[in-house]
């Protein structure tokens, strides 16, 4: 595959919805639930291969350098190379970013977790922490 | 022949990786998850095997999206500690046991188990975490030598629960045909009910969560049933790592004996859970 993988999936409101299909194995009925599938796998690679070399201290300072040279060096779409110049976090997981990479990127700019939840939920962190700490959220 | 002496399921939230790292498990916030792994501890300390299996997955340290092998097992004399982005954490490299991982790898390819094997692995806090809620002050050196049996968690589709359990099963035949006198630690890691991302992101089912305690001792079976939509359903879409737990109780017997279980929310956003099994029949009482 030559060239950055640019569209979103098919039927899918953004953060709403399972990824993935609407036919065949990957139908799933799974509200506010992303799941990182193969398809969010494909689309996101180039984008996760980006979150995982900032492991290293050296491609941190690059990044930091020139954000958008760096997202061009690794073949982001330039809806992906917005998203992690914006911090758009939603914008990452619709894009194909998995959670467990997209943390690299918020563990560089100080952000937890939790911090992660209050963007995905809506609730800010202060009230995603409180919910968290009363035992959590709950469906319905 | 090699026997399995005790099994422990323990969740492996980075952060209580961290909390131990840093000093603060006395901490508030914290305090109560790591008096809930006090007997555990003690009891492990009084029950050392001569190897350990970690179930485990990797989180964008050992490995990457370029390769997503389902089910894979390290056959190396070592693996480094992963720095997963600032310094690795302050504890031991892991002393592997290539002799084991050869014959686990032949036998479970044998029982068509095709496993992806790792020559060279870094293992991160997947792996390290476990290892800390067994042994909080490892020195110089973990307890014993330990292989690590990764498992694919993190990319849709995962292997389903069944599939996980049957692993398992055919884990501790492979182990009780080693010919070697060992006696093996089993590690089952991740869960319990948790999810990182979507609108449903903080979800906690502390109901799903005690049942699968419950039944894991008692009626895996039931657990290995639930379909791959269910558990992200029941767990949230982190959740589903729970499969790993089936791994660890398929490699035991059917009759197993607990030993202890604590259940902890939260661990950053997390339901932490942590139960221990002796590898026999419960007594009569």
């Amino acid at each position: 595959m030559t060239q950055a993988p640019a569209t979103r999936a098919p039927v899918r409101e953004r953060g709403t919805t399972a990824m993935g299909t609407t036919a065949g194995p990957g139908r799933r009925d799974l509200p506010g639930t992303p799941v990182f599938d193969g398809d969010s796998s494909r689309r996101g690679l180039r984008m996760n291969r980006l979150f995982m070399s900032l492991r290293h201290a050296e491609a941190r300072e690059r990044f930091a350098a020139d954000e958008a040279a760096y997202c061009r060096e690794f073949g982001l779409s330039a809806e992906q190379e917005r998203a992690v110049l914006d911090r758009d976090w939603q914008a990452m997981i619709d894009l194909g970013g998995s959670i467990f990479y997209v943390y690299k990127l918020a563990m560089i700019d100080g952000l937890s977790m939790q911090y992660l939840g209050g963007v995905f939920t809506g609730m800010g962190e202060e009230d995603f922490l409180a919910a968290m700490r009363a035992g959590g959220r709950r469906d319905g | 022949m090699a026997e399995v002496i005790w099994g422990l399921a323990t969740s492996h939230v980075p952060s209580i990786g961290a909390a131990m790292d840093r000093g603060k498990t006395d901490d508030p916030n914290w305090k109560a998850l790591f008096d809930g792994y006090a007997p555990a501890r003690a009891w492990l300390a009084e029950h050392r095997p001569d190897v350990a299996i970690v179930v485990y997955n990797d989180h964008a340290n050992g490995i990457d999206l370029d390769f997503v092998p389902t089910f894979g097992l390290g056959t190396a004399e070592r693996y480094e500690v992963a720095d997963e982005g600032f310094g690795r954490r302050p504890v031991p490299d892991v002393v592997g046991h290539p002799e084991l991982s050869l014959h686990l790898v032949e036998s479970l390819v044998d029982e068509e188990f095709d496993l992806t094997v790792f020559q060279e692995l870094q293992v991160d806090h997947g792996f390290t975490v476990p290892l800390s809620v067994w042994t909080p002050d490892p020195g110089d050196a973990w307890p014993c030598p330990v292989v690590p049996l990764l498992v694919n968690v993190i990319q849709y589709p995962q292997p389903t629960a069944a599939r996980c359990y049957a692993l398992g099963q055919a884990l501790g035949r492979a182990i009780r045909s080693f010919p070697e006198d060992l006696t093996v630690g089993v590690l089952g890691t991740g869960g319990m009910s948790h999810q990182l991302a979507g609108a449903r992101a903080g979800f906690i089912n502390p109901e799903f969560d005690a049942l699968w305690m419950q039944a894991i001792e008692t009626d895996p079976a039931r657990l290995a049933a639930m379909s791959r939509e269910e558990l992200i359903r029941q767990a949230g879409s982190e959740g589903i790592e729970l499969i790993m737990w089936l791994v660890m109780r398929g490699a035991m017997d059917e009759q197993i004996t607990k030993v202890h279980s604590d259940y902890f929310v939260p661990a950053s956003n997390t339901a932490a859970g942590i139960a221990l099994f002796e590898n026999r029949a419960p007594r009569p009482a």
